[in-house]
């Protein structure tokens, strides 16, 4: 009872801190050299993670499809089947689950230092507030570069499906394409990079309020890195969830 | 300029500070002594508006800074200049980016230009005894007592109405810490710098106090002129100051 208050009590206080940065992400002064830089860490830092998994993502999955499809001699929708689970489900949720673990986790620790070392206190004692300074530009930087990671996903892994599904399985070509055109729609990407947006803004919001709210020292730092990495991958489960349910339906 | 009046604060059941009340008018130097843990880091960051007491109030200028938040908070503290305990140097910046900082964030305003920031820090770091040659340091790099003499020079850096000092000299050798306090008295008589110390190094305190304190089980046991507090007759206070003066 006393710790699902106290849980209860640290969401309220990370939805208030969410409006706060809301308020300070509109309010000058608009610091564009931070958002640009930590758009490269979390965006072209995570590039390599994020296309290895969608190249292996896209390989396997059009491997098993194959596997599945050939019982009722429909191999030419392999490329379709890809795509589509790509764009709508793989793609959003496996970039959002690395990312999380790649610059999620460096950014708890990153603001927890700097916190229980007081380099927080710091900033404010001169005149400058540290969710506008620091939180803002990661949040910001988040939500561009989860759908263009996503994108990459999406572009990697097709093409993984395509070098496993023509020249390993020997789908002919012509139907794999022909199949993907038919099979997808400009909104079935769309579906996926607004999840995308959404996992960002959940995951940027979560690492960073277990990063200020960080206390107890290098421990205390240490502990909200890992509830900041678990906290965001249920997260990003549980929207996907909702946000699929709430697009399709049963 | 600061007030403080009848100020409490507990983290918890540990009781911190029980009625605190003090002032310091413009261009003075207040020092607070005290043990280790008695709470003088907590009162010294109520006055800045980093913790919010749970009873009593603080003003700064007229203003009751320990009621603002938010963006009238921030403005607040552009009075201000605070070195803190442990430094608290930005790690991920360098010693020039971390003296520069409270000018290159100023609002654009009063900004000012590349060449003249840079002039600025490094007028600043001369002051605490630092050479050019510290500029492209990382923090990581420097020994405790030059991150605190860093640190000394950040906090100095804008010309702040208010300077808080939380144990400027402790980790510094004795002819630094001369330096130091040299800097302190000089601030207050050239700059007119309002400036609050803390301290553990006596000698010090009385060299540069106008008015002191001794922060004791969540009160001041002596307040008043480093005279006066000298001559007080609180059993702790004595004890506190016999340690040194024993030794003259
Ligand atoms: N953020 C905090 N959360 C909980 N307790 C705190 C916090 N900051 C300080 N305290 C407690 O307040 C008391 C006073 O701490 P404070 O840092 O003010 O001591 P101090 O007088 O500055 O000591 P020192 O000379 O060793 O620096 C201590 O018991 C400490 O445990
Ligand atoms: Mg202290």
């Amino acid at each position: 009872m006393r710790r699902l208050q106290a849980a209860l009590e640290d969401f309220g206080r990370m939805i208030l801190f969410a409006l706060e940065v809301v308020a300070w992400a509109v309010r000058p002064p608009f610091r564009l050299e931070l958002v640009v830089a930590q758009m490269a860490f979390i965006g072209v830092g995570s590039a390599f993670i994020v296309g290895a998994t969608g190249l292996s993502a896209g390989m396997v999955f059009a491997l098993q499809m194959n596997y599945a499809l050939k019982q009722f001699a429909a191999e030419g929708y392999v490329g379709g089947s890809v795509a589509f689970s790509l764009a709508r489900e793989l793609s959003p949720v496996f970039t959002a689950l690395m990312v999380t673990g790649r610059a999620g986790s460096a950014i708890a620790t990153e603001l927890g230092t700097m916190r229980v070392t007081e380099q927080i206190d710091a900033m404010e004692s001169m005149a400058v507030n540290p969710i506008q300074y620091l939180v803002v530009p990661r949040i910001i930087a988040a939500i561009v570069m989860f759908p263009l990671l996503t994108m990459l996903f999406n572009v990697i892994g097709y093409a993984g499906g395509f070098v496993m599904g023509v020249y390993v399985a020997r789908i002919p070509i012509g139907p794999f394409l022909e199949h993907t055109r038919e099979f997808m729609d400009p909104a079935d990407i769309l579906h996926g990079l607004y999840k995308a947006v959404v996992f960002g803004a959940i995951v940027s919001v979560i690492t960073t309020w277990r990063g200020y709210a960080a206390a107890g020292g290098a421990k205390g730092v240490g502990e909200g890195t890992t509830r900041a990495v678990v906290m965001s991958s249920i997260a990003v489960l549980l929207a996907d969830y909702v946000i699929t349910f709430i697009s399709v339906g049963t | 300029m600061i007030e403080v009046e009848d100020l409490w604060k507990s983290f918890g059941t540990n009781q911190v500070l029980k009625g605190i009340t003090l002032s310091i008018p413009k261009g003075q130097t207040y020092v607070v002594l005290g043990g280790s843990g008695s709470g003088k880091t907590v009162l010294m960051k109520h006055v800045i508006g980093l913790f919010k007491p749970d009873r009593g109030l603080v003003r700064v200028n007229g203003v009751e800074i320990s009621r603002l938040d938010g963006k009238p908070l921030t403005d607040a503290r552009q009075l201000f200049g605070m070195v803190f305990q442990g430094a608290a140097l930005f790690d991920s910046m360098t010693v020039f980016e971390n003296v520069a900082f409270p000018l290159t964030e100023k609002g654009w305003r009063d900004r000012k230009s590349p060449d003249e920031i840079r002039a600025r820090v490094v007028e600043k770091l001369e002051v605490v005894d630092l050479g050019e040659e510290v500029l492209n340091r990382w923090p990581s790099e420097l020994s405790g007592g030059m991150r605190k003499r860093v640190a000394l020079a950040r906090a100095l850096v804008s010309d702040p109405q208010v300077v808080l000092y939380d144990e400027p000299t402790t980790g510094l050798d004795p002819i630094t810490t001369d330096y130091v306090d040299q800097m302190i008295l000089h601030a207050k008589q050239k700059l007119q710098i309002t400036s609050m110390v803390i301290s553990h190094d006596i000698a010090s305190a009385f060299k540069v106090a106008d008015r002191m304190a001794v922060l004791y089980d969540g009160h001041l046991a002596a307040e008043g002129t480093p005279e006066e507090v000298r001559r007080s007759t609180d059993p702790f206070v004595q004890r506190f100051l016999s340690t040194w003066f024993a030794k003259q």
